[in-house]
């Protein structure tokens, strides 16, 4: 029973791992890398979804019959081009934050912020 | 002929606009500009009357201009009520001008160009509300009228002026939005119509206790009627210039309001659906306690713009009575009253803007003994009080007569004490300030000879320091009004009672 | 020509992206994006015409037909939403060269004007489009460039504001895929007319239940919907003006289609609103978010950020709207969508202006611009006064067709709240007024001048557009409905 949907098992597992991570780790890094998880446990999700019982690879070929759907491989082919991009993306801002913040840490960032916010604010008042 | 009245029609509120462009070109040049000021008003009063002519010959005028939103359009029809409103609005307007000429120059007062403009655009904004076909396109010029005023209001640009400016805006746009527009809304889909009926235009089978919450939200939304409690934004536009305090609010806003509340009344519910609404009754009453409190709270101010302004609150309320009680006599004592009032208050707001621009007072108890300087002026101010107060020879009596006999039509023995009460609160905070202002000596409060002996060495018997002319001819004219309006009230009278019958 | 329309909505900003690295020149690129978004502009107006005039427009990707190519499909709501979302692009863009002059280096520039095309691309390919699948593709699309956009800030809080938004964005984008996926395998078709025909067999599995959860939350987090939106205040203020003033408009529009696409169209309306109490929770998620953005932002100092609070106040009107099923309100929210996308255009571009002459928009730096920029204030109190919902003003019409919505479903108490919460949008925007015209200037000696025509022209479009719709409503409110109608007729 359990066996039966033995993917959707990983998937979910790699999706919550890869969400607690984003959403528990104040390292802007760390934080990416979860979201990478995330991203890949529902790239595996289509193409486990893909696969039929007893199927080969979807090559015509004499004598066989029963392929495996091709089509979520290749949508997510397009998915992982478009999370490798999100993750570059991700990282570079990453490279210009520790050069503006001199910090990749969350709270060290906020706390920046919050003290500037508070600083503008007393000038303001004076 | 129809065609060529209804061109006017759109002129009436097409004119002001444009003279606000006028002005505004105009207005590095002070003398231009207030020539075209006063050329516009000219022209404007020269439109009204030909179309009162057109409405005294029986012609049905009226205009469609644009449908906004399917079924609901923007289009003007003259009736009696609203042809009255225009009648005073621009005449008072030609008035009201000559009188802040003097005054805005004697007094030096910065951004006359903005001033002036936005003195026309309300006009236009009052005389498309004055002549609008239904609820939607008054509601239009309702809020135009809100919006245009709110500068002239913070005009001085104080601290104090922008703190009267937000609650003026405030309570007027929160009670306009919130109730106001509500009710339209409800109204619409209840009847599937906004458009001014005689007769009204709910059917026989509508819900009495729908209707009844209506005619509340109509009432507290149409907060430029100033019932309390939401009469807080009046005495707070005081901090505005003397003109606008007299035009804007002795006629144009506060008018625009109980006019409303008249034509919601006449038009929208019609008086046989009014008189058996749960709710009129509660609502005559707060209207009468909006009444009597105003004018109790009236005789506690000490600042004669502010004893105005409670005042005008008072007397809006005999307005919204008058529509309540749904009889005939009431209507066409409100319709009256809305002119008598204009008419008296105007004049105290001039006189309150004179002696402001000439002594330098605005208080009531500095103001012993002043009729001796300025006796024009405070001799207007004394005739006005007796219209406010409704005594003959003024115009005032004749509209407090029909309210009363309204009352007395009705049973409403209650109403009937109140007004009669607050006629005699008005003579209580009204008579006093002309009478210490021509017989300092008799005074109670000065009762000690040293101060009156200063006083009169200060202010020597001859020594007349008038107001600015052009501010006096305002004040002559408008306080020669209350007068005719006792005379000869018949016109007025006329349009008054043509409200019910429709046109003749 | 006019047969391939609709793909040449989506390719001619995506082929003139590429262009634009070509071109090297900042002005030409400038000119160059302009034609680009005003072709695009050209090729939503005759669209809608197309649509309005004979119904719905279906195109076949490379000639493989429906079920199994991609088709784009137009219909009246995405006309109408392609006309919006090119023509703000549009207007903005000519904006654009002078802001960037101040907020951008000079190197950056032609980089800006690639992702902005990018960006146009993806939504308008979201729109445009009619398979699941390519939606998720271009809503990547335009979220990467959007990204990178709001990072190109001037200051260090945009990086830090687009991480955020990047990491937010990017799980709902993934949500969105999960619930495609979900209906994919239920049905093994990712056209939407297709799924739309298909998913009714299967509605009672789970599975199909949890696509819809997914989807539907991918969706509002990519709408900002109160409590979703905490990356839009920040995105929103340190972005460059003129993203900000293009994004304002048009972005969270887009997620708003997609709700309703998703809802109607797909998954049908009998599902969405029976299966699951969507109807209340949208409901008292949208008037919570009007309530708490709006109050939030009373209590902002940078006026950007206001801004931004309003919007997500102004999408919880659309929400409470398109929560009431009926076609009045989804009349109301498509209207909405309309007005609101030119409220805040002219609303942001202004800002743009006052940030290119005065350098921030702090509160204080307002201070006596009454004066020294006549036009570009008026501009912004006339937006403001259409956010409160003045007459003769387009957010009146919307306002309007909300309350009806309302009272005719009876809901008394809710519009008086609807009411209530325009009250507030007087606050925040009043605020400012007093600021710019009580207060005198800051510095005495400070010439601040009006902002240059390039900037008074696109503002005064819009602000003219304002009062325009807000009289003459015959195109908005005629497209609105027979869009809220045929999505009825699709689902009934």
């Amino acid at each position: 029973m359990l066996m039966d949907l033995f993917n959707h098992w990983v998937v979910i597992t790699l999706m919550m791992s890869g969400l607690y991570i984003v959403i528990a780790q104040g390292n802007l890094i760390k934080k990416i890398v979860g979201l990478a998880v995330f991203q890949t446990s529902v790239f595996i999700f289509y193409i486990s979804m893909a696969k039929v019982e007893g199927g080969t690879a979807p090559i015509l070929a004499d004598g066989i019959t029963q392929y495996s759907n091709p089509l979520p491989h290749v949508l997510i082919l397009t998915a992982i081009v478009v999370g490798i991009a999100t993750t570059a993306l991700g990282l570079s801002l990453v490279v210009r934050i520790k050069e503006a913040y001199g910090s990749i840490e969350e709270d060290e960032i906020q706390q920046q912020d919050n003290q500037a916010l508070s600083e503008s604010n007393l000038e303001k008042e004076a | 002929m129809n065609i060529t009245l209804a061109l006017m029609l759109q002129l009436t509120i097409v004119i002001p606009l444009l003279s606000t462009f006028a002005i505004v070109v105009t207005g590095k040049y002070p003398n231009l500009r207030e020539s075209v000021t006063i050329a516009s008003c000219l022209i404007l009063i020269f439109l009204v009357v030909n179309l009162y002519q057109g409405v005294l010959a029986g012609e049905s005028i009226s205009v469609f201009w644009w449908e906004l939103l399917p079924g609901l359009s923007i289009s003007f029809d003259i009736e009696p009520l609203g042809m009255l409103f225009a009648l005073i609005a621009s005449f008072l307007w030609l008035v009201t001008t000559c009188y802040a000429i003097g005054y805005m120059r004697s007094h030096h007062e910065k951004n006359q160009t903005r001033f002036y403009a936005c003195f026309a655009i309300a006009i236009g904004a009052v005389m498309g509300l004055a002549f609008s076909a239904n609820l939607f396109t008054l509601f239009i010029f309702y809020e135009v009228l809100t919006l245009s005023t709110y500068p002239l209001v913070t005009h001085a640009g104080t601290e104090k002026a922008k703190k009267g400016g937000r609650t003026y805006l405030g309570i007027l746009l929160t009670t306009s939005i919130v109730f106001f527009l509500l009710a339209i809304v409800i109204t619409w889909f209840v009847a599937g119509t906004l458009d001014f009926t005689p007769g009204g235009i709910f059917t026989d089978d509508v819900d009495k206790v729908l209707t009844g919450m209506l005619l509340v939200l109509f009432i507290f939304g149409i907060g430029k009627a100033a019932i309390m409690p939401f009469h807080r934004w009046l005495p707070a536009a005081m901090v505005a210039p003397t003109p606008v305090s007299s035009l804007l609010h002795a006629v144009a806003v506060v008018k625009a309001g109980v006019f409303t509340v008249l034509k919601v009344c006449v038009f929208i519910f019609g008086l046989d659906l009014l008189a058996v609404l749960p709710t009129t009754q509660f609502l005559l009453y707060l209207a009468g306690a909006s009444v009597l409190l105003a004018s109790i709270i009236a005789m506690r101010q000490d600042n004669l713009k502010a004893r105005l302004a409670y005042s005008t609150i008072s007397q809006l309320g005999y307005v919204t009575i008058g529509a309540l009680l749904a009889t005939s006599s009431g209507v066409i004592g409100s319709s009256m009253h809305i002119a008598m009032h204009a008419f008296g208050k105007i004049t105290l707001f001039f006189c309150a803007g004179a002696i402001l621009v000439t002594l330098h007072k605005s208080k009531i108890s500095d103001m012993r003994g002043i009729g001796l300087k300025m006796p024009i002026t405070m001799g207007a101010f004394f005739i006005a009080s007796l219209s406010i107060i409704g005594v003959p020879p003024t115009g005032g009596t004749w509209s407090k007569w029909y309210l009363m006999m309204g009352t007395i039509e009705t049973e409403q023995f209650v109403l009937m004490v109140i007004l009669m009460l607050s006629s005699l609160l008005n003579i209580a905070y009204l008579l006093p300030i002309s009478f210490h202002a021509f017989f300092p000596k008799l005074s109670r409060f000065n009762a000690s000879a040293s101060s009156t002996k200063s006083l009169e060495n200060r202010l020597p018997i001859f020594d007349i320091k008038e107001a600015p002319l052009p501010s006096l001819i305002a004040i002559v004219v408008t306080t020669l009004g209350c007068l005719t309006l006792f005379v000869y009230p018949q016109p007025l009278f006329e349009l008054a009672s043509a409200v019910l019958t429709g046109r003749e | 020509m006019i047969a391939h329309l609709p793909i040449l909505q989506v390719i001619i900003p995506l082929m003139a992206a590429p262009i634009c690295l070509m071109l090297k020149r900042t002005q030409l690129v400038w000119l160059f994006s302009i034609i680009a978004s005003g072709l695009a502009f050209a090729v939503s107006i005759l669209l809608l015409q197309q649509v309005m005039a004979s119904g719905v427009i279906s195109y076949e990707l490379g000639g493989w037909q429906a079920p199994w190519g991609i088709e784009y499909r137009i219909d009246k709501l995405n006309a109408f939403l392609l006309l919006i979302i090119s023509g703000i692009s549009t207007v903005v863009l000519f904006a654009a060269q002078t802001s960037l002059e101040k907020e951008i280096p000079k190197d950056k520039h032609i980089f800006f004007y690639v992702l902005y095309l990018l960006s146009l691309t993806g939504m308008l390919g979201i729109v445009a489009t009619g398979d699941a699948f390519n939606v998720f593709v271009f809503l990547e699309i335009s979220s990467l460039s959007a990204y990178a956009l709001i990072g190109m800030g001037n200051k260090r809080q945009a990086l830090w504001a687009s991480y955020q938004y990047l990491i937010m964005g990017t799980i709902g984008a993934t949500f969105i895929l999960i619930g495609i996926g979900l209906m994919y395998q239920m049905t093994g078709t990712l056209n939407m007319h297709d799924l739309s025909q298909r998913l009714p067999e299967v509605e009672q599995s789970r599975t199909v239940l949890a696509a819809f959860a997914f989807v539907i939350v991918g969706v509002c987090l990519k709408l900002a919907m109160f409590p979703l939106h905490l990356w839009l205040p920040n995105a929103y203020t340190y972005a460059p003006s003129i993203v900000t003033a293009f994004f304002a408009a048009t972005a969270t529009k887009v997620a708003v289609y997609l709700l309703i696409r998703f809802t109607f169209s797909v998954f049908g309306f009998s599902f969405s609103f029976t299966h699951i109490p969507l109807q209340t929770i949208f409901m008292a998620l949208g008037l919570v978010g009007i309530f708490v953005a709006s109050t939030s932002a009373i209590y902002q100092n940078n006026v950007k950020q206001l801004f931004a609070y309003s919007s997500i106040a102004q999408i919880g009107y659309m929400i409470v709207g398109f929560s009431l099923s009926t076609v009045t309100g989804l009349t109301a929210t498509l209207l909405h969508m309309f007005n609101h996308a030119l409220m805040k255009g002219a609303i942001f571009l202004a800002l743009a202006a006052v940030i290119y002459r005065v350098g921030n928009v702090e509160l204080n730096n307002l201070r006596g611009l009454g004066r020294q920029m006549p036009l570009t204030m008026a501009a912004i109190v006339i937006g403001g006064l259409s956010l409160i919902g003045v007459p003769l003003t387009v957010g009146f019409v919307s306002k309007w067709y909300l309350l009806m919505a309302l009272i005719e479903q009876g809901w008394w108490p809710i519009a008086v709240l609807i009411l209530l919460g325009s009250m507030l949008a007087v606050i925040y925007v009043w605020r400012i007024v007093e600021v710019a015209y009580f207060k005198e200037p800051l510095n005495k000696n400070s010439t601040i001048k009006e902002a240059p025509m390039s900037f008074l022209i696109p503002i005064w479009v819009l602000v003219i557009a304002n009062i325009y719709f807000g009289i003459d409503t015959r195109l908005s409110v005629g497209v609105a409905e027979a869009a809220a109608q045929s999505l009825f007729g699709v689902a009934l």
